[in-house]
C-alpha cells in the first residue's frame, strides 16, 4: 500500500528523519511507534503532503506520492480541530467536500454515520456546546467519511473514555475488515498489541526496528522461562533464587544453550510442574528498552 | 480551483448567516443619523422646556435698542442700578446688562450681571448686538447712512467648469468633490481595518485551534488563505450593497412620501423658501448641475476597484501575519508595518490629497500602491488624467499580487509553527526556504 524509499527530512539543523525505509502492506494495521520528537509527524505530514520530504520517494500502491492521492488518505491529527462555531453536520459537510465527495453522496454518509453512531440528535448542535468526547468523535467520524483506502491515526484513543474509546477500537477493526490500511501512531503500547499487526519504531529520526508483532517480540525473546511447582522433591538450587508463597514455588531460568523440552525434562525431577512459560518482552518493555539503549549507546 | 470555491462558501456563509452581521449592516448606516437625531432632538426639548429669560437693561446713554430673542426678552427701564440687581437676586430677571454712557470710541464699563455663569452664546450674542449697533451709531455720526453699507454688501461666488478632453464642459464644485472624495477615502480606511482585522483572527482562530493540519492535508495551504481572503471579500461587498439598496430605498420612499403629501407647486415653494433666502434661485439650479456634472458611474467603478484592490492586497498581508502568530495579542508587533501605510494614506488624504488634488505628493500617494487605494479616491471626483489612473490601477494590481505572494510564503510555513514567538528575522528565513 504505502512504500517509502530514503526519505529524509531536516529543519535546520536538526534532522527529523533519516533514510526512512518503510512497507507498509495492505489491509494491515500498522503501529508507529517512538518518543515525542522521533521525526512521526514530520513523517505523517510528509505523507500528507503538508510538507515535501528533503529526498527520498513515497509510493502509494506502487505510485509517487501527489495531489490526487489525498482523496484516498484520511488523517485525524494528535491535535484535534474543529470550527467551534459551526454545526456539527455543517463541519462534516465541509470536511468531506473537501476530501472531493460530491454535495448528494456527503450527505449520504454523514447521516449514515450520525445514525449508526446515534448522534442524529447532534446535527444542528455547534461544537462549542459539545463535549471533549462527542467532539472527538465528530472528529473521527469527518475522517473516515470519504471512505479512505489509507487511514493515518494519530493517537486516536486521546480524550475518549474507556467505552468510546471500545466503540472507537471497533470501528478501525471494522474498516480493517473491510480492506483499509490503517497507520496507527501512538505511545499507547497496549492498544498497539491489541490492534496492530505491523510495527515500527522511530527514534532519533532513525527507524530502529519493524516488523510483525511476532517477529519484533520474538527478536527481543531472552530465551528465558518462568517456572512454578509445588511439592519439590528436591533441594531447589539457591541460584535460581526461587521465592515460595503458599507452597508454590516461582522462578526464572535461562535455557543456557539447552532445548525448551530438555530443561522441562530436569525441572520435572525437582517436583510437580504447574507452570513453565517462555518470558515474553510486552511491546511497552521493548519499546523502552531500545529508547534507552539508544541514549546510553 | 472546486476547493477554494469551497472554502469561499464556507467564509461567506459562516459570517453572513450571524445574526451580529445583520444587525451591524443595519445599524451601521443608522448611527450617525440616530446621532444626530439625537442631539436635536435634545436641542428641541431643551428648547420647549425654556421659559423665556427676561434681561433688565439698563442704557444710561439712551442709543441702544436689543431685539429680543426666541430665548431671550429685553426690558428696558430707568432702573437704579441696585434696584435691578435686586430683581435679578429675586428671581424676577434672568440677568440685568449695564450700559453706562461712555465714548463710542472706546466702549467700556458693560457689565452683566446674573445668578448663573452666563453661557457663551449669550455673552456672543450681546456682545455681537451691541457691536454692530456702535458701529452703525459711529457711521451715523460720521455722517454715512448705514443703509447704505448693507447695500454695498457683496456676495461673489465662482463657478468652475472643467474641460473634457472631448470639448464638453461641465460644471464642478469643490466642495462636492471634496465631500465625495472624504467620505469614499474614509469607507475604503475602514473597510480595510474591519475585514483586514477579520483575515488575521480567521486565520489565527484555525492556528490555534489545529483545525488547519487536517485543511492542509486537503488543500493547498495558498488556495486556503485565497479562499478566506475572497470569501471575506465577498463579506464585504454584500455589506456595502445592502447599504447603497437601504440608503437608496429609504431615500425614494422619503421623497416619495413628500412628494404624495403635497402637491407639485407646493413642494417647489417650500424648497424655494427653505434654500431661497440664502441662495438665489439660480444657485440653486446650479447645485443640480454640479450633481449632474458628476460622473458617478466612473466614480462607483472605481472606488469598487480601489476598495477590492486596497483590500486584497492588506488582506494578504493580514493573512501572512495571523499565521505567524499563536495569539491576537503576539500580532500586535507585527501589525505595525501594515498600520503605518494605511495611516500615512489616511493622514495624506486630508493634508495633501484633497487640499491640492494635483500637487506632487497627491500624484505620488495616489500611485504608490500601499496608499493608492485610499488617495486615489481623493482625487477620483476632480477628474484624473487617463494615464494616472491607468498607472495607479496597474501598480495596485501588481501590489497585490505581490503581497499576496509574499504573505503565501510566509503563511505556509507560519500555519505550522507551534509554541515559537517569530520574529522579523524568522519570516525571513520562512520567506526564503523552499519549504
Amino acid at each position: 500500500m504505502l512504500q517509502t524509499l530514503k526519505l529524509n527530512k531536516s529543519y535546520g539543523q536538526n534532522r527529523a528523519l533519516t533514510d526512512l525505509d518503510l512497507q507498509v502492506p495492505k489491509g494491515v494495521i500498522f503501529g508507529l511507534l517512538g518518543p515525542n520528537g522521533a521525526g512521526k509527524s514530520t513523517f505523517i505530514r510528509i505523507i500528507n503532503q503538508i510538507i515535501d520530504a528533503d529526498s527520498g520517494q513515497v509510493l502509494i500502491d506502487g505510485v509517487e506520492l501527489n495531489p490526487k492521492h489525498i482523496s484516498q488518505i484520511g488523517y485525524l491529527p494528535e491535535e484535534r480541530g474543529l470550527y467551534k462555531k459551526m454545526k456539527v453536520w455543517d463541519q462534516m459537510l465541509y470536511f468531506a467536500r473537501l476530501k472531493g465527495l460530491s454535495q448528494s453522496e456527503a450527505k449520504e454518509r454523514i447521516h449514515r454515520w450520525l445514525s449508526k453512531m446515534d448522534m442524529l440528535t447532534w446535527r444542528e448542535k455547534k461544537i462549542e456546546d459539545l463535549s471533549k468526547g462527542m467532539a472527538q468523535k465528530v472528529q473521527f467520524i469527518s475522517t473516515i467519511l470519504h471512505n479512505p483506502p489509507l487511514l493515518i491515526l494519530d493517537e486516536p484513543f486521546s480524550g475518549f473514555d474507556p467505552v468510546n474509546a471500545e466503540i472507537i477500537k471497533d470501528e478501525i477493526l471494522e474498516l480493517k475488515r473491510q480492506g483499509t490500511t490503517v497507520i496507527l501512531s501512538t505511545h499507547r503500547m497496549e492498544s498497539v498489541e491489541l490492534l496492530c499487526d505491523q510495527v515500527a519504531m522511530i527514534n532519533r529520526s532513525h527507524k530502529i526496528l519493524d516488523g510483525t508483532i511476532r517477529e519484533v517480540k520474538n527478536s527481543f525473546r531472552p530465551e528465558v522461562f518462568t517456572v512454578s511447582l509445588v511439592q519439590p522433591k528436591k533441594e531447589i538450587p539457591t541460584e535460581w533464587s526461587a521465592k515460595s508463597t503458599d507452597g508454590i514455588w516461582s522462578f526464572t531460568l535461562p535455557l543456557s544453550g539447552k532445548s525448551p523440552n530438555q530443561l522441562l525434562g530436569e525441572l520435572m525431577n525437582y517436583g510437580e510442574i504447574v507452570r513453565f512459560e517462555e518470558l515474553v518482552p510486552s511491546m511497552e518493555e521493548i519499546f523502552i528498552h531500545q529508547v534507552k539503549s539508544m541514549h546510553h549507546g | 480551483m472546486d476547493k477554494i470555491w469551497l472554502v469561499i462558501q464556507r467564509e461567506y456563509l459562516s459570517r453572513v448567516k450571524k445574526k451580529s452581521f445583520l444587525l451591524a449592516t443595519l445599524l451601521t448606516p443608522l448611527i450617525f443619523p440616530a446621532i444626530m437625531g439625537v442631539f436635536v432632538w435634545i436641542a428641541l426639548e431643551e428648547k420647549d422646556n425654556q421659559s423665556l429669560r427676561i434681561i433688565e437693561v439698563v442704557d444710561e446713554s439712551k442709543l441702544f435698542f436689543l431685539e429680543s430673542s426666541e430665548q431671550y426678552a429685553f426690558s428696558f427701564s430707568d432702573r437704579d442700578p441696585e434696584e435691578a440687581k435686586e430683581l435679578v437676586k429675586s428671581g424676577d430677571r434672568y440677568g440685568y446688562l449695564l450700559i453706562p454712557e461712555f465714548d463710542l470710541t472706546q466702549p467700556d464699563g458693560i457689565v452683566y450681571y446674573g445668578n448663573e455663569n452666563p453661557n457663551m452664546n449669550l455673552i456672543s450674542y450681546l456682545e455681537s448686538n451691541l457691536k454692530k449697533k456702535i458701529e452703525e451709531q459711529r457711521l451715523f455720526e460720521a455722517g454715512i447712512d448705514p443703509q447704505i453699507i448693507t447695500e454695498v454688501r457683496t456676495n461673489v461666488d465662482i463657478k468652475a467648469i472643467t474641460l473634457d478632453q472631448q470639448g464638453g464642459e461641465k460644471v464642478s464644485d469643490a466642495t462636492v468633490n471634496y465631500a465625495i472624495g472624504f467620505l469614499a477615502g474614509i469607507l475604503i480606511y475602514m473597510f480595510i481595518f474591519i475585514y483586514g482585522t477579520q483575515i488575521m483572527q480567521g486565520v489565527i482562530e484555525e492556528k490555534s485551534s489545529r483545525i488547519v493540519e487536517i485543511l492542509v492535508s486537503s488543500l493547498r495551504p495558498f488556495q486556503l488563505m485565497l479562499g478566506k481572503i475572497i470569501g471575506i471579500a465577498g463579506v464585504g461587498l454584500t455589506q456595502l450593497l445592502i447599504w447603497i439598496v437601504l440608503i437608496g430605498t429609504l431615500t425614494t420612499v422619503v421623497t416619495g412620501y413628500l412628494g404624495m403629501q403635497m402637491p407639485q407647486e407646493q413642494a417647489m415653494e417650500l424648497a424655494k423658501l427653505e434654500v431661497g433666502n440664502e441662495l438665489p434661485s439660480s444657485e440653486f439650479g446650479e447645485i443640480l448641475q454640479v450633481i449632474e456634472g458628476i460622473d458617478f458611474v466612473s466614480i462607483v467603478s472605481s472606488f469598487v476597484f480601489y476598495f477590492l484592490g486596497g483590500y486584497l492586497l492588506y488582506g494578504a498581508l493580514f493573512a501572512g501575519i495571523g499565521s505567524a502568530v499563536d495569539a491576537p495579542s503576539d500580532a500586535q508587533q507585527f501589525m505595525l508595518p501594515v498600520t503605518v501605510p494605511l495611516i500615512v494614506a489616511y493622514m495624506g488624504l486630508f493634508v495633501f490629497v484633497l487640499q491640492d488634488p494635483n500637487s506632487t505628493t497627491s500624484f505620488w500617494l495616489s500611485v504608490v500602491p500601499l496608499t493608492s487605494p485610499i488617495a486615489m479616491m481623493g482625487r477620483i471626483s476632480y477628474g484624473v488624467p487617463f494615464w494616472e489612473l491607468g498607472l495607479s490601477m496597474t501598480l495596485l494590481i501588481l501590489g497585490f499580487l505581490g503581497t499576496t505572494w509574499f504573505a503565501g510564503r510566509i503563511y505556509r510555513i507560519g500555519i505550522l509553527m507551534h509554541g515559537t514567538k517569530p520574529s522579523y528575522k524568522t519570516m525571513w528565513k520562512w520567506l526564503k526556504s523552499s519549504h
